[in-house]
């Protein structure tokens, strides 16, 4: 996929998430954003998804403009699966149903296709025997799953991935990681925001590093990570490395 | 186990619930005090009681306390829909709408349930030329109790995450079926111990329908003692009557509660 943002200032009150960013990606498969917290990463994320609307600038995915029509933005969502940090399932529906309800009422499955599909891909995160739980039974691993499968099962162009390990514990972590490279090796698209730089750059073929609003450095994965071309991406990466 | 152990709960943080004897016996006590209380007042009294000419108008009673019911039933069901589309309103994207339901609700909640059926019986059901009073009497009461159902509904609604609201929006449903399937489902789960306690207060609240004389339970009970010259008697089968429905409803609405709390 091709990724392109023009010049994208995005401002919540008196905060500037974004300052004037810009990020060409001629042909990524999977790409990670990492960078410090509060540093526009989260933000690009949800603006690239097209939950949000860019205060000023352009943001063209393949050859489709999302940026500020409300419009566009919301067909666009619909073509891609968003995961978030802190699972956001339903909390009034059971796992199956919170995969299913979308693409029964969203996608237009009929009722029975959908429970097949989410069955489907339960087996397949191994979630299949918590079919019938609350995502209050779940454990944080499990829910993230459950939303990871929620995410994907209309099949879309891209996922989005907003620091889905951020909440959870190292074991918890592990299986969400595995989840997600699951879906690299079934050749999704991805676009992920994250901390975990070894998993970046084991799994992304592209990184961008965002800090302060601005790009900081983008480039292939191993390069960028491994050989950093500026101080400030430097003084990141050492930061995030050293312990 | 020793008499203080019995009437003591347990040091503070300890969430167990008291044994069945201590319950019992606690409640005993207290139930006790309060009879001890009512029987000193009414001893002071120096009433002659005079049960026997009340109990004659038994039917009379049981015809009132059927008509407050059906009354409250009635009115139940207007007031749900009056504060399901109040609180609607109070969400619409046209303002005026949005004010008309904060004005409806302040209104109501601000003035006294007795000044509402004065005002609705004497001049809008009369300009209205509205002759059946039970119809006027559901109408205040479905007016009055939607006010606080409304309240109740916004706090449902406003209580569902932000969070959920933007995992909806990513999902892709429509506001529409943001609130079919996200909004409206665990707002109506989280009111219901709010609504089970409103409807208690909608049967009590019904007694004052009495002063445009329609035949409920309490202007029944009214005319029992008014026929037998007697001045307390009824009021005690009045009590009693009212407590028959609404300690259920209490109780119900803390299970619900308590149900609620487990699931969450």
């Amino acid at each position: 996929m091709r990724l392109e943002l023009k010049s994208v200032v995005k401002q919540y009150g008196q905060q500037r998430a974004l300052d004037n960013l810009n990020i060409a990606i001629l042909d990524t498969s999977c790409l990670a954003l990492i960078g410090p917290s509060g540093g526009g990463k989260s933000t690009t994320l949800r603006l690239l998804a097209g939950l949000e609307a860019p205060t000023s600038g352009s943001i063209r995915i393949n050859e489709n403009e999302i940026g500020s029509d409300a419009a566009k933005r919301n067909a666009h969502l619909k073509n891609v699966g968003v995961v978030f940090q802190s699972y956001n399932l339903f909390p009034h529906l059971n796992a199956l149903t919170n995969i299913a309800l979308p693409l029964e009422k969203v996608h237009r499955h009929s009722k029975a296709d959908s429970i097949t599909k989410a069955e489907s891909l339960l087996q397949q995160f191994q979630l299949f025997e918590h079919r019938f739980k609350m995502p209050s039974q779940l454990s944080g691993g499990q829910n993230q799953r459950v939303a990871i499968a929620r995410a994907i099962a209309p099949d879309p162009d891209i996922v989005f991935l907003d620091e889905p390990t951020s909440a959870l514990d190292p074991e918890m972590t592990a299986e969400v990681l595995d989840a997600i490279e699951s879906l690299v090796e079934a050749k999704k698209r991805l676009v992920i925001a994250t901390h975990q730089m070894g998993f970046a750059k084991q799994a992304a073929d592209t990184v961008a590093i965002i800090a302060g609003g601005k790009l900081v450095e983008v480039g292939d994965a191993s390069q960028v990570i491994d050989q950093p071309g500026t101080e400030r991406a430097r003084e990141f990466l050492n930061a995030s490395l050293k312990f | 186990m020793s008499i203080k152990s019995i009437f003591y709960h347990a040091a503070e943080g300890d969430d167990a619930l008291p044994s069945r004897l201590s319950r019992y016996a606690s409640f005993f006590l207290a139930a006790l005090l309060l009879s001890l209380l009512l029987y000193g007042s009414f001893a002071a009294l120096q009433y002659q009681w005079n049960w026997q000419s009340v109990l004659r108008y038994k039917a009379k009673f049981i015809e009132g306390w059927f008509t407050t019911l059906k009354i409250a039933c009635v009115s139940l069901i207007f007031a749900f829909l009056v504060g399901a589309i109040s609180a609607l309103c109070g969400r619409a994207r046209f303002l005026p709408v949005r004010y008309l339901s904060t004005l409806y609700v302040e209104l109501i909640r601000g003035t006294p349930l007795l000044v509402q059926i004065f005002l609705f019986y004497y001049v809008i059901a009369d300009a209205a030329n509205i002759q059946n009073r039970y119809f006027v009497g559901v109408a205040i009461m479905a007016i009055f109790s939607g006010a606080y159902i409304s309240e109740i509904l916004r706090a449902g609604i406003e209580g569902v995450g932000k969070s959920q609201l933007l995992s909806a929006k990513a999902i892709g449903f429509s506001e529409y079926q943001t609130f079919r399937y996200v909004i409206a489902p665990q707002a109506l789960r989280s009111s219901l111990p709010a609504l089970a306690g409103q409807t208690a207060n909608l049967i009590k609240d019904s007694s004052l329908l009495s002063i445009i004389a329609i035949s409920e339970f309490t202007l029944n009970a009214q005319e029992v003692n008014a026929i037998t010259y007697s001045s307390f008697e009824s009021f005690f089968p009045l009590a009693i009557g009212y407590l028959a429905v609404t300690l259920p409803i209490m109780r119900l609405s803390r299970v619900i509660e308590k149900k609620l709390q487990f699931d969450t």
